[in-house]
């Protein structure tokens, strides 16, 4: 089976081959469910001139928003920013270019790029600003866009438990964009939280099936909240 | 008087049905959750990926891996589900959804709506507003009938980028519930104690105004 375990020991190899001007395909939901390991290696890096294609950019301090300070995002693709300063500092500045992308078109661009779907018709968008320049065509009477599926040259993925060989489960709603996003790298590279040997995993219980995993690590996680809500008395 | 945030959320939890799936988005559309009448059971759905969404938690139940689409720390209610957000779209795309209720800066006599963008401001993003009002048949618009200043926000034609073309069909203001439907907006209640004359006033569009108007009732 040597030829199909994929643990890695240190966050270098996890990211090893990630060049400027690559595109990076990240999981996670605000702060919930990201691999925030893997995202200090690829400011630690140093690489320039990303296009990272998120839902989010995290905060200041925190997820994505790391990446920031040393001007290392060119392009965001997302469905909702701007939780942090210096992100909005360099989107009006132009430094920082901006695609705003339904969530639900987001998802499925990553769902459709990790299948070998180029594009698909969405009715999400019709008549808004996101349908411009894109093609319409109407199925039985409604109107429809054109979305092209994204593929990035990295996927960086956060996991509750692997196997050795790449099969994940992931916990409570740290899933979100992940299982999408594990899909649609050339090189996908896992974070979690626990590592277990082959066959502790129930094969009826498994989201992503290790196929797709090239990479696996074994992170820590500081798991920060982002808005702590809590039951009133 | 005119309702308050907590009094709109009231009347929009009278539109909920035993049995509905429903999305609710953020701000006054989250605490339409408080007022989910005793005899019927809905489900929550929250667009990151989970159908169900129970309490907030208890200190000791906080858990950072559960959260709703506003990224507040939640729970989750007993038969929940939880799916990736590719799932969680097939369900709002696919008009799997029964209630979409969502806020808005505007919405026009044509069911158009716009809520997400207003230029020369920081643009933040749709999130999945697009993806909710494009897959829902039945949606419903919480917001004020006119802003501070008094510019009425139910329009002839929506002057914001538009979230979305012709889906809506019901509106619940701080002054009045109304149905869009055939090019204009047509009065069904009123809040207590505010005229008729009020919300023609601050009603730009086209107004259809029934021979008797009745109050809201809670």
């Amino acid at each position: 089976m040597s030829g199909f375990n994929k643990v890695v020991s240190t966050y270098q190899e996890a990211m090893a081959g990630l060049s400027d001007d690559m595109t990076i395909i990240a999981g996670g939901f605000g702060l919930c469910g990201i691999p925030e390991g893997l995202t200090r290696e690829i400011k630690e890096m140093g690489v320039k001139g990303l296009t990272i294609v998120s839902n989010n950019c995290g905060v200041d301090d925190f997820g994505l928003g790391i990446l920031l300070k040393d001007r290392q995002i060119k392009k965001m693709v997302s469905s909702y920013v701007g939780e942090n300063a210096e992100f909005e500092r360099q989107y009006l500045s132009g430094e920082l270019e901006v695609d705003l992308t339904p969530q639900g078109t987001l998802a499925e661009k990553m769902r459709a790029g990790g299948a070998g779907i180029p594009a698909f018709y969405t009715a999400t968008g019709v008549g808004t600003p996101v349908a411009e320049g894109k093609e319409v065509k109407q199925f039985n009477g409604r109107d429809y866009i054109l979305e092209e599926s994204i593929t990035g040259d990295f996927a960086i993925v956060k996991a509750w438990k692997a196997d050795k060989i790449g099969n994940l489960v992931y916990r409570d709603t740290a899933m979100n964009f992940n299982p999408m996003a594990a899909t649609a790298g050339k090189i996908t590279v896992v974070e979690v939280e626990e590592i277990v040997e082959v066959g502790e995993l129930n094969p009826n219980e498994i989201h992503t099936p290790g196929i797709y995993v090239n990479r696996i690590i074994q992170g820590t996680f500081e798991k920060r909240i982002e808005k702590l809500t809590l039951a009133k008395n | 008087m005119s309702l308050n945030r907590d009094q709109i959320a009231m009347r929009v939890a009278q539109e909920l049905k035993d049995g509905y799936y429903v999305n609710l988005g953020i701000g006054i559309p989250t605490l339409v959750a408080n007022y989910v009448p005793e005899d019927i059971d809905v489900m929550l759905q929250s667009e990151n990926g989970l159908l169900g969404i129970g309490p907030y938690p208890t200190e000791e139940q906080v858990d950072a891996d559960m959260i709703n689409a506003g990224k507040e720390t939640v729970t989750a209610a007993l038969g929940a589900s939880i799916f990736s957000s590719a799932e969680s779209f097939a369900m709002i795309r696919g008009g799997h959804v029964d209630l979409t209720v969502l806020g808005a800066f505007e919405v026009d006599q044509n069911g158009n709506i716009a809520s997400y963008m207003i230029p020369g401001k920081l643009v933040k993003g749709m999130g999945g507003a697009m993806d909710l009002v494009a897959g829902a048949e039945n949606i419903i618009v919480t917001m004020t009938h006119a802003d501070k200043r008094d510019n009425s926000k139910l329009l002839e034609s929506c002057s914001l980028p538009l979230t979305g073309v012709g889906c809506v069909k019901k509106i619940v203001t701080n002054l009045a519930v109304l149905e869009v439907k055939n090019g204009a907006f047509h009065l069904l209640e009123r809040a207590p104690g505010v005229s008729v004359e009020e919300i023609q006033q601050k009603t730009a569009g086209k107004l259809v105004v029934p021979d008797h108007v009745p109050e809201m009732s809670f």
